[in-house]
């Protein structure tokens, strides 16, 4: 059955979640991208999915997007079936591809206009095109479009449809700081006027800037979830980032940790920087200064700040996130 | 700035099947005609062949039965259906993979049948022009299709046999192989079958090679149009031959296309 030609937030279904996830696993021969995963988005909201590279962000898009069938576990995106219905859900849903996606010879608004032509109420095509910028890339093919060019195209094709929920994957890499901003403020207005976000990023301040609510993936397993404020500061802790001028001695991280005590985590980020999260108390600083000189260690700097979504990042998953 | 600020209520919905279609054969059309290898392989190609293969003939006194360009016309009409419904069709639906467009297109509204359609339509499209550029040079050098208008009727089924059979095979090498090799081996079939398969010149002049020929969809498609335009004739042999190429290359290529 076509879908019907205006399916507004108003109407029956639109009380289900905007993605609902249970259970999802995902394999590719021996490995597992997806394992169990269980979440939820709901409408009206930005949500970001943060991960390293290869932790099952963008074949759980992927999975939501209809492109993959689950193997096992149910996705249920605004209440429908992705695979089974899923030409009743992809008129209501926006994708944007982490790369291409166009003709290699078409013109950046040539493609947008032809996607919107394929929607039953566009938004204005020229509204896109000035908003976005894209009408800096005139007549240039698209293969020869720069990376954030053709992110930008990306977007603006996402949205054209008037989509009730849009999936954006790293929307704005390779994109300049100003356009990075500009984005980031069309982001904003789509969720003020009701559509709901789902993006996958590697630039934390951009979660921390846009999102309602972070999902945290590694090895294709959530590992935390929350508000940026619930996942940053919610401990009342702080961090105390030290970089010393030779690598660390063998057993450092833990002997640290035993010098400061309880309530103290300590994370290797490299061979010459640790993380400390604990109190932010003079006595901490202190104690880290007395350590270093009884391990005959020399600091470099040591950095006194707030938990950052970067910091939650390196402690559940154990490594650094790659920008 | 001080414009209103644009309002982006969701308002999703397809727009109706047809004007779908209509939006991607243009695109497709437009989009073939603006790259310059392949106006250079759909017109430029065949019109050189048919007008250097009366020429030679001339002098050369090369003895067919009919007229020179009677024989030629009909195979060099084969020769613009194979250019563009496999080497055209294979290497651009080879980048469209590559480009990440059929994955996108598979994320819109856009039915897979919607997209197909809009392929055949732009197929067609080019082919009537190119039918056309190729018979007024033709009629400028004196051709008299023998067939009258049944001729041109079987002429235009075997045309579009062979362009289903053609679109399969170019469907199942772009859906299979890297752009890159997709490239290379849809230039070199044609090549290969414009020389060696028996679409221009008539089996005949391949001596004992030619009753194996008759086999490929090639010399099915010239045997075919050559039948139809000379006399109006029905070749049933080389009908049958690329109703099993047309079956088969969709069955494959519908089977093994990866669309990423």
């Amino acid at each position: 059955m076509p879908p019907s030609p205006d399916v507004a937030p108003g109407s029956p279904g639109s009380d289900a979640a905007a993605v609902e996830i249970d259970g999802l696993v995902m394999r590719y021969g021996e490995k597992t991208a997806v394992d169990e995963l269980s979440l939820r988005v709901e409408r009206g909201t930005i949500t970001s999915v943060l991960g390293p590279n290869g932790a099952g962000k963008t074949t759980t898009l992927e999975v939501c997007e209809g492109f993959r069938r689950p193997q096992a576990g149910t996705v249920r995106v605004l209440g429908l079936d992705p695979t089974r219905e899923r030409r009743a859900l992809l008129p209501r849903i926006g994708v944007m591809l982490q790369s291409g996606g166009a003709w290699s010879g078409v013109r950046a608004e040539e493609m947008l206009r032809h996607i919107a032509r394929l929607h039953a109420h566009p938004l204005p095509v020229e509204m896109l095109v000035e908003r976005l910028g894209l009408d800096e890339c005139g007549r240039t093919p698209y293969r020869r479009l720069s990376g954030g060019q053709q992110q930008r195209l990306g977007l603006a094709m996402a949205i054209v449809g008037r989509p009730e929920l849009v999936f954006v994957d790293e929307p704005t890499a390779g994109m300049d700081p100003a356009v990075r901003r500009t984005t980031w403020e069309l982001l904003e207005e789509l969720k003020a006027d009701g559509v709901t976000i789902v993006l996958t990023t590697h630039h934390m301040d951009e979660a921390e800037r846009l999102s309602d609510l972070v999902h945290v993936i590694d090895h294709g397993r959530l590992v935390a979830s929350g508000t940026p404020f619930d996942l940053t500061r919610a401990r009342d802790q702080a961090t105390i980032r030290l970089v010393v001028t030779r690598p660390f001695p063998p057993g450092s991280p833990d002997k640290l940790r035993i010098a400061l005590g309880d309530h103290t985590e300590v994370t290797e980020i490299n061979e010459q920087s640790l993380l400390i999260t604990g109190p932010a108390d003079g006595s901490t600083l202190a104690r880290v200064s007395a350590w270093c000189e009884e391990h005959d260690v020399l600091p470099e700097s040591l950095v006194l700040g707030q938990r950052t979504l970067e910091d939650v990042f390196l402690q559940l998953t154990g490594r650094e996130f790659e920008a | 700035m001080s414009t209103t600020r644009q309002d982006f209520t969701p308002a999703p919905g397809s727009a109706p099947l047809s004007r779908q279609v209509v939006a991607q054969a243009s695109m497709e059309t437009r989009l073939l005609l603006r790259n310059g290898e392949q106006l250079l392989l759909a017109v430029v190609i065949p019109v050189l062949a048919l007008v250097g293969g009366i020429l030679a003939a001339r002098r050369l006194g090369l003895d067919f039965d009919e007229t020179p360009v009677d024989v030629l016309t009909p195979g060099v009409l084969a020769l613009a259906v194979m250019s563009t419904s496999f080497t055209s069709l294979a290497i651009a639906t080879g980048f469209e993979r590559r480009y990440g467009l059929l994955k996108r297109l598979g994320a819109s509204p856009l039915p897979r049948s919607g997209l197909l359609l809009g392929k055949v339509i732009a197929l067609l499209g080019v082919q009537v022009l190119q039918a056309v550029v190729i018979g007024a040079v033709a009629l400028g050098f004196g051709w008299r299709p023998g067939g009258g208008f049944a001729g041109v009727l079987l002429a235009v089924a075997a045309a579009l046999l062979g362009t289903a059979a053609f679109a399969g095979l170019g469907l199942l090498v772009a859906g299979t192989l890297r752009a890159e090799a997709t490239l290379a081996v849809a230039n070199l079939v044609y090549l290969l079958l414009m020389m060696g398969g028996g679409i221009v010149l008539p089996r005949d002049t391949y001596g004992s090679a030619g009753a194996v020929i008759q086999f490929l969809p090639s010399a099915a498609l010239g045997d075919a149009m050559r039948d139809a335009f000379i006399d109006g004739s029905v070749n049933l042999v080389a009908f049958a031959v690329l109703a099993v190429w047309a079956v088969a290359a969709g069955a494959m290529a519908s089977r093994s296309f990866k669309w990423e």
